[in-house]
């Protein structure tokens, strides 16, 4: 009776472990993405609900299971709120914010039963630690990656803080050393978790908020290490392969999000972006900004044979995608040829730009990834940069000193005319000034996104 | 020397070994305009971490208020990391599906 309830239990685990490897296959494949996280979630239920019932240490079931159930019950009516109302642009820290729950959870985890068996083999010992370690790491990161995207707190570096960093690092290791070795006071785990909670916070405070995306898919695989010390804790092999499987897909994905960026993961670590900002805030000597009227920038656009639109984070907090859209169509019927050059970078988080246009109903075909979109900048007629900065910043091909050089960039200048809509002449995330602004060939245009472009569209509609 | 690593977490080194492979192998070629959902999806995976938390309230004694607190949370923040999880990669996957 135990020994075939164990069994189906196994069974299910193998089930739930060939989902996620499954889903998060195809997840990589736009056809197949969405089908594959449904098959994920349903591996993820039938594991819940098997342990809930099945799971037996020598034929003593689970109790409490009133309790078990409140909490399923409270995760799924918050986390279900939480996802419904939250809007596309905000999307990235959201995953920041469920990002360190799963931290938080593996964290607590690992306090009751560090507290429950003290004396547990030194294997068992490691993992709980490894997990409060990690977990409580992820946690701290987190929030602090959701409070920069948010706009909530800004970036931070003080003199010293990489040797304080490492030093905190090493006495966290020491302690949880310590602790493995089994002779360290009680209360020692509460100074432990305390510890890693600073450190996650000083991790992620001084790097630049436009690195938060890599930062938060590293925090990402952080925490499936940290589930599966759980997995290790339990001998449970579906905690054990869904969290490795993150890890490494999330180290993974977070090497090529840097590759994006022409840059080292060691290097968005330290934090180049906030160290290096300061003596770069002036524009170029004798450089003036040139603004242009609604009224001739719709008559450019309309009598342009190819317009390119540059998104950037400015759409997103705009929420101007749908009008965006409408500002093509209206462009389209006067036999304008217009595309969108999205960088891989930006907005937000990789890929950002292509969900809130995906969301607008833009055709696939019209989204042209950055070495395309380069390709035709010096057949395009007009380009209209869309709140986007530092992705269009030719410091980043031209200026050594600056903290974006080396990342590669659009090449909008190759086009005839260049029109900016901007809120204000405020930097971009990195912090930096553009010279692109201080162009001939470029006209700014303030104001906030979606009310210059439904300007436009009234100004083209009217030519 | 032989306690060191007991048959069962032989099979465990062997699981995270092979795991690691795996991963690596499927986000490989991944283009990038798929790269947040894909993270957003990673994430919501990542929440199994919640049988462990359930397994830490059904283990609890029923007297131990400290831990069952503990454990309600785990299982709480578990189950928002899973139910969230899904539901945001679900919301963003739904844009790229009209178009197909």
């Amino acid at each position: 009776m135990d020994f075939l309830s164990f069994d189906i239990l196994s069974i299910t685990y193998l089930v739930a472990s060939v989902t996620f490897i499954l889903g998060l296959k195809m997840l990589g494949h736009p056809d197949t993405a969405r089908k594959g996280n449904l098959i994920a979630a349903a591996g993820m239920g039938i594991a819940i609900f098997s342990t809930i019932f099945l799971y037996n240490e020598g034929g003593v079931y689970l109790s409490n299971r009133l309790w078990i159930f409140g909490g399923l019950f409270a995760g799924i009516l918050v986390g279900t709120y939480a996802a419904r109302v939250v809007q596309m642009t905000q999307m990235p820290e959201m995953v920041s914010v469920f990002n360190g729950m799963g931290g938080a959870c593996a964290a607590l985890i690992a306090t009751v039963e560090a507290t429950r068996h003290a004396d547990e083999p030194r294997l068992k010992m490691l993992a709980i630690v490894a997990g409060l370690i990690i977990g409580t790491i992820s946690f701290s990161g987190s929030i602090i990656a959701w409070g920069k995207l948010s706009g909530k707190i800004r970036d931070r570096s003080f003199k010293g803080q990489q040797v304080i960093s490492l030093s905190l690092l090493a006495t966290i290791i020491g302690i949880g050393a310590y602790m493995i070795l089994g002779n360290a006071p009680a209360g020692t785990i509460y100074l432990e978790i305390a510890l890693c909670f600073v450190y996650g916070v000083l991790f992620v405070l001084p790097i630049g908020g436009a690195d938060m995306p890599v930062v938060i898919s590293l925090l990402n695989s952080f925490t499936g290490i940290a589930a599966a010390c759980g997995g290790f804790l339990y001998d449970n092999k579906a905690m054990l392969t869904g969290g490795i499987l993150v890890g490494s897909a999330g180290t993974i994905l977070t090497i090529l999000m840097c590759k994006a960026m022409n840059r080292s993961l060691l290097n968005v670590l330290i934090g180049s972006f906030s160290a290096k900002q300061s003596g770069n805030e002036e524009g170029p000597e004798g450089g003036h900004v040139k603004e242009m009227t609604l009224t001739d920038a719709a008559m450019m656009m309309s009598y342009a044979k190819k317009v390119m639109i540059v998104p950037g984070y400015g759409l997103a907090v705009a929420q101007a995608q749908h009008t965006c859209h409408d500002l093509e169509k209206v462009l389209e019927e006067k036999g304008v040829e217009v595309k969108y050059a999205i960088h891989p970078v930006a907005g937000r988080m990789p890929g950002h730009m292509n969900v809130l246009l995906a969301e607008a109903d833009v055709p696939y075909p019209k989204l042209l990834e950055m070495d395309d979109a380069n390709a035709e900048f010096s057949s395009t007629d007009v380009v209209v940069v869309l709140g986007a900065n530092d992705v269009v910043n030719p410091a980043a091909k031209t200026n050594p000193s600056s903290p974006i050089y080396g990342m590669p960039i659009l090449d909008v200048e190759k086009a005839k005319t260049i029109i900016v809509n901007k809120r204000t002449m405020q930097t971009g995330y990195a912090g930096i000034q553009n010279e692109l602004f201080y162009n001939p060939k470029t006209s700014m245009l303030f104001g906030d996104a979606k009310a210059v472009l439904q300007q436009l569209i009234a100004e083209v509609k009217a030519n | 020397m032989d306690n060191i690593l007991s048959a069962t977490d032989m099979q465990m080194v062997y699981i995270v070994v092979l795991m690691i492979f795996l991963g690596i192998e499927i986000i490989s070629h991944v283009p990038s305009i798929l790269h947040t959902p894909l993270m957003s999806g990673a994430n919501a995976i990542h929440g199994v971490v919640i049988l462990g938390a359930i397994i830490v309230m059904g283990q609890a004694d029923p007297d131990n208020y400290g831990a069952l607190v503990l454990g309600f949370f785990a299982v709480f923040l578990g189950t928002l990391n899973v139910v969230g999880g899904f539901l945001v990669t679900d919301r963003m996957l739904e844009m790229f599906k009209r178009h197909k």
